[in-house]
């Protein structure tokens, strides 16, 4: 063999096969598919913080004005002179309708959750999965527009005031939010491993010391991710709450009277200013506020799953 | 008995909950259908909507609800699984890999309004789409990307390693062995997750009212050139659609018969949503029965 068919023979054993080259092509595909979502996180935090900032870095409104002052009126003046853009009001409004809604809601599916598990199994794959299901799909406007026509109009005729308020936004979340508790508290008890149920009957006790000292107490973590994520769900809720709570952002004085919420007055007031105005800007950080609240749901989570994951 | 009895007391309480649960749930549903329904009619579901007098249909919501979810779904596809391919089949398990998985789920937990004025401000703005279903169509692929990516990689997660191995064996390369068995093997669960999250998508509507727009101009169903900007295909017109419709005309409508047309749309938006649900099931049964020569 001539030196020169040598060297063509080990560029071509050299070089890489043609599934080499695919297998190389379909892997970084698929990690460019990976890294696109990444870039689509970060964009997003980035975009969202540095038109939020923009108020306290460009309008020179103090962190003080902001978290603490009481009225909503960006552009304007207070009467004592400091900028209206006070959004303590939705702050509140937000955090009581989704404290509310999780209060209520926590009782009811638990109940329903451990029902389902551990004292009737059947009818609980049967019958009741399937419409939990269902009911977490159901898109937020129908909750929005049962709320408005059946919720709103019930408030007011049993507590009073125009029906709008947090108290109608709290029984509409709490519909909301009750789907996505029961599945994920059905979830965790289900991961509760089956002998330990046996043991304790086996030393025993009644199923409800079962319930209550073994199996609530061992699934507590899941229970407490199922609430969280429940709170998450509700805090960033926007149309339902939107369309119930009255839209009016001031102090809540009571919980019939109208409020607002971060969400409700993004949604309402986002179409009605120009970019780049103070009042624009005061909306954006609001959302920033969203952002980092829903960080703050997320970190919860992982603290929560780091300290009580169930070991097996 | 003391013990016996609490027992038998505490057990009470829960069915007695459980039973408010289900009443509540039933009555929901029972609502929405029954005053709902009525409202449905094959000329409600075709004809346009009317802004001032009575008698209006959702016939372009229900249009541009679909052609949203369509091209959502185009997109966000194959962006999902090349990620959740490369996340359950390549990815080692170090700091890069847990720092992309927190990513998603930051992803995944974002109120969906922020995720709606991200695509504001990127989309409509930025990109200058305008009111459009190209801005809509991308930020319901931003909003539907984490689920979509985690379910799949979840039915990729459940092929068993022996079907890797055998493709391997067989001296397939990693990536023809995921294109050629392990994708195949996952597809049950793929396609019963993709139809799950075009419900979530369908019913969507906070990130869409500041990207696709609150209005829906007239088009003109002889039309099918996707560039002339009334025909059903145009990307760059705005487009309300379903949800956005019941939100809209409840927070600002003036329409007589605003309640009928909104309890009628929810039905078909729930009824959609239902059909999704089930399909997922038997398409995801059906599929597996297919493949693994099961029945």
């Amino acid at each position: 063999m001539s030196n020169l068919e040598n060297k063509k023979l080990a560029s071509q054993l050299l070089k890489k096969s043609k599934t080499a080259r695919y297998e190389r092509f379909g892997r970084l595909i698929s990690l460019a598919a990976l890294l696109l979502i990444m870039l689509v996180v970060v964009s997003i935090i980035v975009f969202v913080a540095s038109k939020g900032i923009s108020t306290f870095t460009n309008d020179h409104i103090s962190l003080k004005d902001f978290f603490l002052g009481t009225i909503w009126n960006p552009g304007t003046n207070t009467p004592s002179g400091h900028p209206a853009v006070g959004a303590l009001p939705m702050i509140i409004g937000s955090f009581l309708v989704t404290l509310l809604a999780a209060l209520v809601a926590t009782p009811f599916a638990i109940g329903t959750a451990v029902y389902m598990t551990e004292i009737s199994p059947k009818r609980g794959a049967k019958f009741l999965q399937p419409v939990i299901e269902l009911l977490v799909g159901i898109p937020s406007v129908v909750y929005g527009f049962i709320g408005l026509s059946v919720v709103v109009p019930f408030v007011r005729n049993v507590f009073g005031g125009s029906g709008f308020g947090i108290l109608s936004g709290t029984f509409v979340l709490f519909v909301m939010i009750l789907p996505t508790i029961v599945s994920m508290t059905v979830d965790a008890l289900k991961s509760v491993p089956k002998y330990y149920r046996q043991a304790s009957l086996a030393l025993g006790a009644t199923t409800w010391q079962t319930i209550w000292k073994v199996v609530l107490r061992s699934a507590t973590p899941g229970i407490l991710t199922a609430i969280v994520f429940g709170m998450a769900r509700a805090f960033g809720e926007a149309l339902a709450v939107q369309m119930v709570i009255g839209n009016a952002a001031l102090m809540p004085q009571s919980l019939v009277s109208p409020a607002s919420t971060l969400t409700s007055v993004l949604t309402s007031g986002m179409g009605n200013t120009v970019m780049g105005s103070l009042q624009n800007d005061a909306l954006w950080s609001l959302a920033l506020v969203l952002l980092f609240m829903s960080l703050f749901f997320n970190l919860l989570v992982h603290f929560i799953g780091r300290k009580g994951a169930f070991k097996k | 008995m003391k013990t016996q009895s609490q027992s038998r007391f505490a057990i009470g309480v829960l069915k007695g909950i459980a039973v408010c649960v289900v009443l509540i749930l039933a009555f929901l549903l029972g609502y929405i259908f029954i005053t709902g329904l009525p409202n449905v009619s094959w000329g409600f579901l075709t004809k346009p909507a009317k802004a001032f007098q009575a008698g209006g249909g959702v016939g372009i919501q229900l249009f541009n609800s679909f052609y949203l979810l369509i091209l959502a779904m185009l997109i966000s596809t194959p962006i999902a699984l090349g990620a959740a391919i490369y996340l359950n089949e390549y990815a080692k398990d170090n700091w890069f890999t847990s720092t992309i998985r927190t990513m998603i789920e930051i992803l995944s937990s974002l109120p969906s309004v922020v995720v709606g004025l991200f695509g504001f401000l990127l989309f409509v703005v930025q990109f200058n789409y305008g009111f459009s279903i190209l801005s809509g169509a991308l930020t319901l692929t931003i909003f539907n990307l984490p689920l979509l990516t985690r379910s799949m990689e979840d039915s990729l997660a459940s092929v068993s390693d022996d079907q890797r191995q055998g493709g391997l064996g067989l001296g397939l390369s990693k990536f023809e062995t995921i294109t050629h068995i392990v994708v195949p093997a996952a597809l049950p669960g793929i396609i019963s997750g993709m139809i799950l999250s075009s419900g979530r998508i369908f019913g969507e509507a906070a990130a869409l009212i500041y990207t696709a727009g609150q209005s829906a101009p007239a088009l003109n169903f002889g039309d099918w050139n996707p560039f002339n900007i009334d025909s059903p295909l145009s990307p760059l017109r705005p487009a309300e659609t379903l949800a956005v419709h019941i939100w809209k005309i409840n927070s600002e409508g003036i329409m007589p018969d605003l309640t009928q047309v909104s309890s009628g749309a929810s039905a078909v938006l729930v009824l959609a949503i239902l059909i999704f649900n089930l399909s997922a099931r038997y398409f995801g049964r059906k599929i597996f029965e297919k493949m693994t020569s099961a029945k």
